[in-house]
């Protein structure tokens, strides 16, 4: 019995994570109608910087320091994003598909050896946050509180999401910008800076992801593609675009995951990948998708 | 027998009712124009029976043969071509290339990988006969992306013929052409038609092309057909001259 | 053929092409005979990669669709022949480049049937993440593969045994493995040049400039892009079988998303909107991967920040832009 509740607490630890990725690249989707592949860097840079951060610069300080410097590898990425759109984004929106993605592709490349020039090929880890928050008993087995507080943090992203976008003036901008850009623009949106806001807005959630797991787990290089990979299969299930299809598909992909690896360890991403082929098979644009 | 029939064909869009229960007939060897509003259905109607969009019921039955759930391919190979509002052609090959590939998908000669289209002299010359009917011998091998507008209308309406079709759809065929080339191209689209013998059902807002071209007019409002008859039965039909063309005082 | 003659000039072809390739094909073959071995190798990496980038164009500046996961085949080809010959003993060249299709075959069918029903960046992502469970598999089952330690694979006979590896490696790799290399290459680029310029081809570009009007002059689009995506697998596995011979070793990074990178970084540097885009660029490449590697690590950053330069300010790549610069100076338009 406690042994399912720690496989469920670990899947919804890696939903959150999952959540705050892919929402991020949904949202940027929704609004801009762009993919950035260098998204998954881009939640990669954040966790980098928290780890660095917490785990070198302040290491000797105290948890409450931590606690509070936590999310500056969001406040990073969110800069990073807010510098990246106008720069190297914005001169492709009305250009072929094709260079879009190869730009973006680019960056993947040029941002995964920006980490390594800063931060070296090992993993960089910020294991003393995660440790001072000490464990708890589930049943028998014991587990980290630390966990708690991550699975909080998606938690707590989806509700304020959801506040944001649907019951906010910004939300209600950002909502009409992405059904119909030109008509906003028409009305008087300033949709260069709805733009920018978004992305920039997306690229914090991302890189919040990548802040909350580190203590967790090490930065290390790959794992930018590596959520890549995973976050396209959550908005393959969830749908390109919906933040509720993002937080159904991480729940989902969270699940299939912890199950996977506790019984099919060495097909897992198979599994994953197969789910995703159902859903496309059965609903090409994904449960909450719009084609 | 009609050529095409149409049996209560309905298509939802969200709440909408953009085809609503249509029974609509072409006789063969006839030019008929399609009229109506704007979301009177006239193009939704045109997507269901060339196949781009799936009815939500209704029957499309096409010589004889029911191809209600035939797939784009399909349709085509039975003999329905249709050429598009937003001209829609392959921009990076020329006029000729555009032609020759149709005849060369037609044919079913796109499967083959190991010969250089060069060497089908016949698919080239019947390309160049084309283009040449319709005009447009001396862009054979200019970019369709470089073409004017009245040419692109033209060469669309050609790439839809190439398939020798038993009827052809043209879907604004002189829309966003200058007043002055509307009648060149109409004669030049009614007359290749004509000495075919194949059947045009054309979707037109300008009254003098509708009034000028055709044999038959059908008049759409909001999903359904209103009215079907020759143009001076239509001109006389006052439920259409009010709907569509305005009352006689506001004219 | 003087009919066609003067009643056409379609999608590219003339006797011109000719004209520039047989010298170009006399040149490579001089290269052994006036050349250090070390050059004549360094070049036959160079066709190698042009026959995958090749193969990889005909995706991306025929069809419009842009892969990021063609390592996976050029993979698949490099495995098939370290497999054949750690589990069957085999050591010819002809076997091998048999057995490399016929692998590229059935993954890219496999892998075309999911991934060509997608839109670009579903496409793009798709075949990325399609290439990264290759090589993950590539690791897990590491007492096939050899895991992170790869497969030795020896030197190959050739011509059904008629030259055997036996001898000098270097001379053989840089005189006899040259010719076969080369001599591939040309079939690969003729064959390649027929396909572009058959009514398959045309087929292609239409389905690449419109979807939507390809498929209503009765072209089955699925269909095609499954075809073109066979065709370009094939192309990039028979590479991989190539290139294992010259490495003697392959590893599972040959099937890692960077080396996927660098093959679409090496076909947008010589330009996708050309035929001989892929090639040159593939072959600059080699070098300048050569040379380059030993003056920085950061060969990502490096690669990433050209590719974006191109993208942004030269997208039509060596060749595109060397032709219009040709064209300046002639006078042209």
């Amino acid at each position: 019995m406690d042994v399912l509740l720690v496989h469920l607490l670990n899947s919804l630890l890696y939903a959150s994570v999952l959540f705050l990725i892919a929402g991020g690249l949904s949202l940027i989707y929704g609004v801009m109608r762009i993919v950035n592949l260098a998204h998954g860097n881009i939640y990669a840079f954040g966790a980098y910087v928290t780890a660095w951060v917490i785990g070198s610069v302040v290491a000797g300080a105290s948890l409450p320091v931590w606690l509070v410097l936590l999310p500056i590898g969001a406040v990073a990425t969110a800069i990073l994003g807010a510098v990246l759109e106008p720069t190297l984004l914005r001169p492709f929106y009305r250009r072929a598909e094709e260079y879009q993605l190869l730009c973006t592709f680019g960056l993947l490349m040029i941002l995964e050896d920006v980490m390594r020039f800063f931060w070296g090929p090992y993993p960089l880890s910020a294991s003393a946050l995660f440790e001072s928050f000490g464990s708890v008993s589930v049943g028998e087995s014991i587990y980290p509180s630390y966990n708690f507080l991550v699975i909080g943090v998606g938690a707590a992203a989806a509700i304020f999401l959801w506040a944001f976008i649907y019951r906010t003036k910004f939300g209600v901008v950002l909502r009409a910008t992405s059904q119909n850009m030109r008509m906003a623009s028409a009305l008087g949106v300033n949709v260069n800076r709805v733009y920018i806001e978004a992305f920039t807005l997306g690229c914090f959630m991302a890189g919040l992801g990548g802040a909350i797991i580190v203590p967790s787990q090490s930065a290390v290089l790959g794992m930018g593609v590596d959520a890549l990979v995973l976050s396209f299969i959550v908005v393959v299930i969830g749908g390109l675009g919906s933040l509720e299809g993002a937080l159904v598909g991480a729940i989902i992909v969270g699940f299939v995951r912890e199950a996977g690896i506790t019984w099919f360890a060495e097909i897992e991403l198979a599994v994953l990948y197969l789910i995703a082929a159902l859903v496309l098979l059965v609903r090409p644009a994904g449960l909450f998708g719009r084609a | 027998m009609s050529l095409l029939v149409t049996k209560d064909l309905v298509k939802w869009f969200g709440e909408t009712h953009a085809v609503d229960r249509v029974n609509f007939t072409v006789q063969e060897s006839e030019v008929l124009a399609l009229i109506g509003s704007n979301g009177a259905g006239k193009t939704t109607l045109v997507n269901l029976i060339s196949g781009l969009f799936r009815p939500d019921g209704g029957q499309i039955i096409f010589r004889d043969a029911d191809v209600t759930h035939q797939s784009v391919h399909g349709r085509i190979k039975a003999g329905i071509a249709r050429s598009f509002q937003l001209v829609n052609l392959f921009d990076q090959l020329t006029a000729l290339d555009n032609v020759a590939l149709t005849i060369f998908s037609r044919e079913g000669k796109i499967a083959n990988l190991a010969a250089l289209a060069v060497s089908d002299s016949a698919v080239w010359d019947e390309a160049h006969e084309i283009l040449r009917r319709f005009g447009l011998d001396a862009k054979a091998r200019t970019l369709a992306g470089g073409v004017s507008q009245g040419e692109r209308k033209l060469l669309d309406v050609a790439v839809a013929f190439a398939l020798r079709p038993k009827l052809l759809f043209l879907d604004e065929p002189t829309s966003g052409v200058s007043t002055r080339e509307k009648a060149p191209i109409m004669d030049t689209v009614t007359s290749v038609v004509r000495s075919t013998g194949i059947s045009a059902a054309i979707i037109e807002h300008d009254m003098d092309v509708v009034f000028n071209y055709s044999d038959r007019i059908v008049a759409m409002h909001q999903g359904a057909i209103l009215a079907d008859g020759t143009p001076d039965e239509i001109r006389r039909n006052e439920t259409v001259t009010t709907t569509l063309i305005g009352t006689p005082e506001t004219r | 053929m003087s009919v066609a003659a003067t009643a056409t000039r379609p999608v590219a072809s003339s006797m011109r092409p000719l004209r520039i390739a047989i010298p170009i094909a006399v040149a490579l073959a001089l290269v052994p005979l006036v050349l250090p071995a070390y050059s004549s190798i360094l070049l036959a990496y160079g066709l190698v990669m042009a026959i995958g980038a090749l193969g990889f164009n005909l995706l991306l500046g025929y069809t419009g669709l842009l892969s990021f996961g063609h390592s996976a085949y050029f993979g698949v080809g490099a495995y098939a022949v370290a497999l054949m010959v750690k589990y069957l003993k085999v050591s010819s060249m002809e076997l091998f480049l048999v057995g490399a299709i016929v692998a590229s075959i059935l993954v890219t069918a496999l892998f075309g049937v999911v991934c060509v029903r997608y839109t670009t960046i579903f496409f793009g992502i798709l075949t990325l993440a399609l290439s990264q469970v290759l090589w993950s598999l590539a690791f897990k089952f590491f007492w096939v593969t050899g895991g992170t330690d790869g497969l030795r694979v020896p030197t190959p006979s050739l011509f059904g045994g008629l030259v055997t590896g036996a001898g000098d490696k270097i001379a053989f790799m840089s005189h006899a493995y040259y010719y076969y290399v080369l001599i591939v290459f040309c079939l690969c680029v003729a064959l390649m040049w027929v396909i572009v310029n058959s009514p398959f081809g045309m087929a292609l570009q239409a389905i690449r400039d419109n979807e939507t009007r390809a498929e209503f002059v009765g072209v089955r689009i699925w269909r095609y892009r499954w075809v073109a995506f066979l065709v370009s697998g094939v192309f990039t596995g028979l590479a991989g079988a190539l290139w294992v011979p010259l490495n003697g070793l392959t590893t599972p990074d040959i099937m890692h998303w960077t080396f996927s990178g660098e093959i679409v970084f090496m076909t947008v540097l010589g330009g996708f909107r050309s035929f001989a885009g892929p090639i040159i660029g593939a072959i600059v490449f080699n070098y300048l991967k050569t040379y380059a590697v030993g003056y920085t690590v950061y060969w990502q950053l490096l690669l990433g920040a050209v590719l974006v330069g191109l993208v942004l300010s030269l997208p039509t790549g060596i060749v595109g832009t060397a032709g219009r610069l040709l064209a300046r100076f002639q006078g042209r338009s």
